[in-house]
């Protein structure tokens, strides 16, 4: 594909705003995190967020569906609106967003249940299917979207548990598009990942963009560049740039981008 | 030498022995001690565990078996005659063990023996005088058996300094000499500390199975005098001090099943509620406060408990409910004594569970928490079964803790041994009847007595029996999740 075409097909890509966030703050006690961010999150395009280690870059990912509510000692400010509507509003349930906003950590952490039951878990919580066959159809397509499908057909009941790591992920990513969200949001998904198990999921993401926006960590700023269509670069709690994915790496406007990109800070 | 100065010697050895090999060690190198293959330290920690474990080790066995010499030694000097009728060689023995005794106590005070030992009335006087019990009156007989097992055990103990302070100055002189800057004393000592930990865990084992070889021979010698098909297919139980009792185990375990079956039922919910709440929904600061408070439960001596039940937990029982319903009128029932042990055993419960809740990775709850999970359908769903294993033993611990339990039951349950459905009727335990049959008044070779040890043994095939099958559910669940 040449520079021109990927160009090109970014452009396609609808340019509505799915997550606007205007003005975070997080505080985990005294340590201020996250300082005054702005990103507006595209539908259908894939983020990246880079920056070096302990910038805030999981912070800012835990603030959209709010995970950071399970930590006792993180204070959220500002606005982060999901299709317009506030996700801080206290009349928004958290547990309904995170069904809508779901997420993939770093590490696989399948459940101690059954292949099958691992992607079963949110239909079934969530009451999403109507009949067994109906949950065995979700469970089979969204194996089939995070390519694991054909390695897993003949053992679905058997635990996720003992699957190999970037099995295990893409199992966890299975299990995140389960619940059909709006926004899938994975922090650093390849890290505990060999090259070949990268190569995979980072293909999957790409397919994934079709129906979803994808918000993606990563340390990687080769992984940055191939998969994603928009970048922020974090840096000490700040958001320094923000911006089509190919400007950021061939031309950016901070010197502190430049930096990091050409491997001076990190 | 007494043992306690023999220990002490070895001791002192040991520590002379670090300190010199620490020293020569150092000195073999130069003074400089990089130059040596293992620390100074070792050299020393080596030295001393050659001076005590060996030596330690023969100390012990020899006090095992030197009992067995002193008994075959006094054994040759008696003869079958010396047995009167209605009497055995056992208690003749014991004549003889309290005669060495007393001669030992009057030796300690100065009098003199020789003219005791030529008159066995005079001898009886004079333990009389020490205050030594008597069983039979000294016969020429047992008195020359009590000279000789005397005599015995003087020799062994000469025969045990001997050997002991030999192994320790041997082990200390073979180490010495080995020292060298190349001597690879941090290896040999792992070695040793290796040998030493498999002693321990051998010790451990042994005794289990010297525990279960006595109950066995005990329980043989039992089923001798009476038939093991009334032992276990006979439903009742009533011992007799005239003989011709019924002593049929079932009663015992039914109670044993039912009180263990209530105190789980009461324990398993509120135990694994109170660690789902420490674990998952408490502050850092409840939890530090709250935990040890339940703990406290376990350190309560159980006679308390004992006394709880007998005077609150079962009148109460008893003029609310049994009474009030017309299903019993006594205060002890198998429901005060179910209740009491299951708040007894809340803390094995809830202490092991908290922590097993607590040892499941976060990552977990995160994952199930960021599909839009509610924390309690995480916790039923995710936390719960990768937690199961290490539960179903917390809860096995309290079942173990609930089947030996005597005191509660006593106090609360009573002693009358019944088939019965009705919980607020008066049962009682295996572990209960073991005490009164024991306690009893009745002749040591007598089925009544003997009987406690089959129902010993008993008690203990059900809780190795619980046990086999906990261990097979845990490897079961390991398995499909691991
Ligand atoms: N649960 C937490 N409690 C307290 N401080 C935290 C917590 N998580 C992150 N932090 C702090 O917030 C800052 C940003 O961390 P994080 O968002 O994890 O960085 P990144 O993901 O970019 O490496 C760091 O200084 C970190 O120490
Ligand atoms: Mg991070």
């Amino acid at each position: 594909m040449s520079v021109i075409e990927m160009k090109l097909e970014r452009e396609v890509a609808a340019e509505t705003i799915k997550i606007q966030a205007r003005k975070v703050q997080v505080h985990y006690g005294t340590n201020h995190a996250l300082k005054d961010v702005d990103v507006d999150i595209l539908s259908k395009n894939v983020t990246a967020f880079i920056g070096p280690s302990g910038c805030g870059k999981s912070t800012f990912l835990r603030c959209l569906n709010r995970m950071n509510d399970t930590v006792a000692s993180a204070k959220v400010s500002g606005s982060i609106l999901l299709d317009g509507a506030d996700i801080y509003d206290p009349r928004v349930d958290p547990v309904q967003l995170r069904a809508k906003v779901g997420m993939v950590f770093q590490k696989p952490n399948p459940f101690p249940k059954s292949i099958y039951d691992n992607v079963a878990y949110g239909p079934k919580i969530h009451g999403l299917t109507r009949s067994k066959a109906e949950l065995d159809e979700v469970v089979e397509s969204c194996l089939r979207k995070a390519a694991l499908w054909n390695e897993v057909k003949d053992r679905l009941q058997s635990p996720g548990t003992g699957l190999s790591g970037g099995q295990q992920q893409r199992l966890c990513i299975a299990r995140a598009i389960a619940t059909s969200p709006e926004v899938l949001l994975m922090d650093e998904p390849c890290s505990a990942l060999d090259p070949i198990a990268t190569a995979q999921v980072e293909e999957l993401i790409d397919e994934l963009r079709s129906q979803f926006s994808v918000v993606i960590v990563t340390h990687s700023m080769q992984q940055a560049a191939r998969v994603s269509q928009r970048t922020a670069f974090f840096h000490l709690g700040h958001l320094v740039e923000y911006g089509e994915t190919g400007t950021i790496f061939t031309n950016p406007k901070d010197p502190r981008t430049e930096s990091y990109i050409t491997g001076r800070i990190g | 030498m007494s043992i306690g100065l023999l220990s002490l010697i070895l001791l002192a050895l040991a520590t002379a022995g670090y300190l010199v090999a620490r020293t020569r060690a150092v000195a073999s190198a130069g003074g400089d001690a990089r130059r040596l293959h293992s620390l100074p330290a070792f050299h020393g920690r080596l030295t001393a565990m050659s001076v005590l474990v060996p030596a330690a080790v023969i100390l012990i066995l020899w006090l095992i078996f030197e009992g067995f010499a002193i008994r075959g030694a006094a054994l040759s000097q008696l003869k079958p005659s010396d047995v009167p009728d209605g009497s055995t060689m056992d208690l003749i023995m014991s004549d003889v063990g309290r005669i060495a005794d007393g001669l030992n106590q009057l030796e300690a005070r100065g009098t003199e023996l020789a003219p005791l030992l030529a008159s066995p009335d005079a001898l009886a006087a004079a333990l009389k005088d020490v205050g030594v019990a008597q069983g039979g009156a000294p016969t020429p007989d047992t008195i020359l058996a009590a000279q000789a097992s005397r005599e015995a055990l003087r020799t062994s103990r000469i025969g045990l300094s001997i050997v002991t302070l030999a192994a320790a100055v041997a082990g200390l002189v073979l180490v010495l000499r080995r020292i060298t800057p190349e001597f690879r004393a941090r290896n040999a000592t792992e070695a040793l500390s290796m040998w030493l930990l498999i002693g321990a865990s051998l010790i451990a084992v042994g005794t289990t199975l010297g525990i279960v070889l006595s109950l066995l021979s005990e329980t043989l010698h039992f089923f001798r005098l009476y038939d093991f098909r009334d032992f276990f297919f006979n439903l009742t139980w009533n011992p007799k001090f005239t003989g011709g009792s019924d002593l049929g185990i079932w009663p015992l375990i039914w109670g044993t099943i039912y009180v263990s079956a209530i105190a789980l039922a009461v324990a398993v919910p509120i135990g694994l509620f109170s660690a789902v709440y420490l674990a998952e929904y408490a502050s850092k600061r409840t939890r530090a406060y709250v935990k040890p408070l339940i703990e406290i439960l376990a350190g309560i001596p159980t006679i308390v408990y004992g006394l709880f039940a007998l005077v609150t937990v079962g009148p109460l029982l008893r003029d609310w409910i049994s009474i009030p319903m017309g299903i019993g009128n006594s205060s002890s029932s198998v429901m005060t004594a179910g209740l009491v042990m299951g708040i007894m055993v809340i803390p094995f419960v809830s202490s092991l569970s908290d922590d097993i809740i607590n040892a499941v990775p976060q990552s977990l709850r995160d994952g199930s928490l960021g599909l839009g999970a509610t924390p309690s359908e995480t916790i039923r769903q995710v936390v719960l079964p990768a937690a199961l294993p290490g539960i179903v033993g917390a809860i096995l611990l309290a079942a173990s803790r609930a089947i030996g339990e005597t005191m509660i039951v006593v106090l609360g349950a009573g002693a009358a041994a019944q088939l019965s459905l009705n919980p607020f009727e008066a049962m009682t335990t295996v572990t209960v009847k073991i005490v009164s049959q024991l306690t009893g008044d009745t002749e040591f070779n007598s089925p009544e007595t003997l009987v406690a040890f089959a129902l010993g043994l008993t008690l203990f095939t059900l809780t190795l029996c619980l046990n086999i099958v906990a261990l097979i559910i845990v490897r079961k669940y390991r398995e499909q999740y691991e």
